[in-house]
């Protein structure tokens, strides 16, 4: 019998308590795999390419405040602009205020809107068809799905922030990787109803040529408009979007927290299963070393075991965690939450070192402990 | 007849070291949950314990809130004639048309930038908000400086965003608006969501962000609570004016759907967490059980039933439970009364709010801890009630 064959038929000696280790660690490298996916969402991956050349342009004090429609042709001017749309939010009501009934719901401009959104796949026709209709709307296909929708239908807003109902028929449908929950209508059909609206965008979307000049425009933006009545605060979409996120609260610390949370639980089921497993062994020990068995030896054949134990935990933590994270993002992406969440190799790999490197630090002091035990003592032991 | 519990606790001293790292694994579980529903217990106090049910908060019909209320400031005359209000230290009705804006301030630790609400008022606001409410206690008292002053461009800030935002001390000057604005005075709004906010006079904030000639809200003060009632119901069903009167403090009870994420990720991670502690407490009472085999037997003999020994050890693992839930509680009191804040769902800025460990949630977490240590212990239990007596004693 060889050492390593010896160390992995003694880790699953005690079946069922190396189960439940195993199934105990397990869980709580699932939660460790889901909050590094959200660090990684949130703070690590890159946008994909057509995003990362998006800019979001809006009133530098608030985004409750409105930007003059004559800025749109100015940031036009700005060099390596190719596209810029007005979006305004406008919030509203479908059917009822429950969260499942929520969905982003934008006034923008039609004819030049996909060019800046290039990541957003619809049919020509059916584009065309958007842009002639003024009462028309462009939808995600999971929204369609979700509500039955299909081109043609209508779909009536009722208004919160502006004081008008709208009766939209849907004349698009788009694609888009990961799907989005949002519907889109003319801002010009918005300006009708609500004559004070007229000549104002909630803000201003654009697309610049090339990612290396997203810094250099958005600079140019704002310092064109830093003597206008309304300053500007031009940003990438994926800075955008990193706000609202920090607008919910300390999330770093809070993910931080939970991850230390996790790892200390792990550590203390580990060793406590190594303590067990020591006290059960304590003759067998005592055998080994009666046998030519070195104080070292002894020490990292119970080390292995706790790495061991740690490992299959982690493996089946993480195997857990691709289904459930899929599941969560698609939910997410449901309640309009645009968290795009997938188990990568390093997020996997990262989570199972952390769990040998927990096995290590709480299988030490058991180890150590038998390898020192005095061999007289220990065969006399009776337990 | 039971096995009596000090068997079990003599059983749990004597093996100290087990006892302590499995409690102490129930107690990381409680603390994470104790933590998450301190976060909502906090953030709904905020909420319900804002706004006086005297007050009558009036917003343009169909908004649902301030931010995108919104009306003519030609209707405020009609309003403040309406019966039911009580009269300002002037003899005048106790009145106050405002206007609420959001701005966005850096945070002082440095960690991002935090939208912030604006408050304009007219003296009668700050007049209102220091009336005792219905609880015999004022929604606002000052306690550093001194109010702002009508035509002034002056602000008092609440006692937390003095503490979350730079440039916020007495003396110092914020930038929002057109222009710089002193901070003349510190008011504490006693963990209510008036706790979020900046105060200043209505004329100048308007003029400021281009507002002039609307309100986005105005505040009514009723006599007493069924003039309030009457007078909400007068100001909603009133044709010409096209408004919504609300109850001050209903409007504030919807809001704490803003602890929503807080709840949903809560929900999740206690879940995932007490999963995993179930196991390991499973794991230490199998242990238990196991070590213990010739004892269970040698009850059976003298005459202890099955159930009663089923009963003992889940009783063993509940007390492994609680003994984890108070140290989960222990270790979680330094942390209460913690300030933090989150983004307000209606009113799209921020929300502070204080980590709160009241009775409830002690309680909650007293349970959830019991649950663990319920389901853990059942199995290795049922598993010692059924061991054949004969074999165990043998060992």
């Amino acid at each position: 019998m060889t050492l390593g064959s010896f160390i992995v038929r003694n880790t699953f000696r005690n079946k069922r308590r190396s189960l439940l280790t195993m199934i105990s660690i397990s869980f709580s490298l699932l939660l460790l795999t889901l909050m590094i996916c959200i660090w990684r969402s949130f703070y690590v991956d890159q946008v994909a390419p057509e995003a990362s050349r998006r800019l979001i342009i809006r009133d530098r004090v608030s985004l409750a405040f409105f930007l003059p429609a004559y800025y749109r042709d100015k940031i036009r001017s700005v060099p390596g602009v190719t596209a810029v749309v007005p979006m305004t939010w406008f919030e509203g009501r479908y059917i009822d205020n429950r969260a499942e009934h929520f969905f982003a719901r934008l006034a923008t401009d039609p004819d030049e809107y996909l060019k800046v959104a290039s990541d957003k796949i619809t049919p020509p026709d059916q584009v065309k068809a958007w842009q002639q209709d003024r009462a028309g709307a462009l939808v995600d296909v999971t929204l369609a799905d979700k509500y039955g929708w299909k081109l043609g239908d209508h779909v009536h807003l009722q208004g919160t922030i502006f004081p008008t109902d709208l009766d939209l028929t849907i004349r698009a449908i788009y694609h888009r990787d990961p799907p989005q929950n949002a519907l889109y209508f003319h801002t010009k059909y918005l300006e009708e109803a609500v004559p004070w609206f007229k000549g104002q965008a909630g803000w201003y979307a654009a697309q610049v040529d090339s990612p290396d000049h997203v810094a250099a425009a958005s600079k140019q933006i704002d310092d064109m408009f830093r003597n206008s009545p309304l300053q500007t605060k031009s940003e990438s979409e994926k800075a955008f979007q990193l706000g609202f996120v920090a607008s919910l609260g300390n999330v770093k610390a809070f993910i931080l927290g939970i991850c230390g949370a996790v790892m200390f639980a792990i550590m203390l089921v580990s060793a406590n299963t190594m303590a067990m497993s020591v006290r059960s062994r304590t003759r067998e020990v005592a055998v080994l070393k009666t046998l030519g068995f070195t104080q070292q030896r002894v020490l990292s054949i119970f080390v292995s075991e706790a790495i061991g134990l740690a490992v299959a935990g982690g493996l089946l933590g993480v195997l857990v965690a691709i289904p459930v994270i899929s599941g969560m993002t698609h939910r997410f992406i449901g309640l309009g939450i645009p968290l795009d969440m997938k188990v990568k190799w390093p997020t996997a790999a990262l989570a199972m070192l952390v769990a040998a490197i927990l096995g290590v630090v709480s299988g030490y002091l058991p180890a150590y402990r038998a390898s020192r035990m005095n061999i007289v003592e220990g065969l006399r032991h009776i337990g | 007849m039971a096995i009596p519990i000090s068997y079990n606790i003599r059983n749990l001293k004597l093996r100290k070291g087990l006892t302590v790292m499995t409690a102490l694994g129930i107690a990381l579980t409680v603390t994470t949950a104790i933590f998450l529903m301190a976060l909502v217990a906090g953030l709904n106090r905020a909420f319900v314990s804002s706004g006086s049910k005297l007050n009558i908060l009036v917003l343009r019909k169909g908004s649902e809130s301030e931010l995108t209320g919104g009306f003519d400031a030609a209707l405020f005359p009609t309003l403040k004639v309406l019966p039911g209000i009580a009269k300002d230290s002037h003899g005048e009705p106790l009145a106050s048309g405002e206007w609420n804006v959001v701005i966005v301030l850096p945070r002082k630790d440095g960690t991002g930038e935090v939208n912030v609400t604006v408050r304009g008022m007219m003296p009668d606001g700050l007049e209102m908000r220091q009336l005792p409410g219905a609880d015999g206690k004022p929604s606002v008292k000052l306690t550093d400086g001194r109010w702002f002053e009508t035509g002034q461009r002056e602000v008092v800030v609440s006692k937390s965003i003095r503490e979350r935002f730079a440039h916020a001390n007495i003396g110092d000057t914020m930038e929002f608006g057109k222009g710089s604005w002193k901070v003349v005075g510190v008011f504490d709004a006693g963990g209510s969501a008036y706790e979020s906010e900046i105060w200043g006079d209505v004329n100048q904030m308007a003029s400021d962000f281009d507002r002039q000639g609307g309100f986005s809200s105005a505040y009514l003060r009723a006599t007493d609570p069924i003039a309030a009632e009457a007078l909400k119901n007068r100001v909603s069903d009133d044709q010409r004016l096209k408004l919504d009167g609300l109850i001050e403090t209903d409007y504030y009870a919807k809001q704490t759907s803003s602890g929503t994420p807080i709840k949903i990720i809560g929900i999740v991670v206690a879940i995932i967490m007490a999963i995993g502690s179930i196991f390991a407490a499973m794991n230490t009472m199998y242990a238990a059980v196991a070590y213990r085999g010739r004892e269970i037997a040698t009850l059976r003999v003298i005459g202890f039933s099955r159930p009663a020994i089923l009963t003992s050890f889940v009783l063993e693992s509940l007390i492994l439970a609680l003994l984890g839930a108070a140290l989960g509680i222990v270790l979680m009191l330094p942390f209460n009364g913690m300030q933090t804040g989150t983004s307000n769902q209606v009113t799209f800025s921020e929300v502070v709010f204080a980590l709160r460990i009241t009775w409830s949630v002690a309680f909650a977490a007293v349970c959830f801890a019991l649950v663990m240590g319920f389901f853990g212990g059942l199995a290795p239990a049922w598993h010692a009630a059924r061991q054949n007596i004969l074999n165990a004693l043998r060992g």
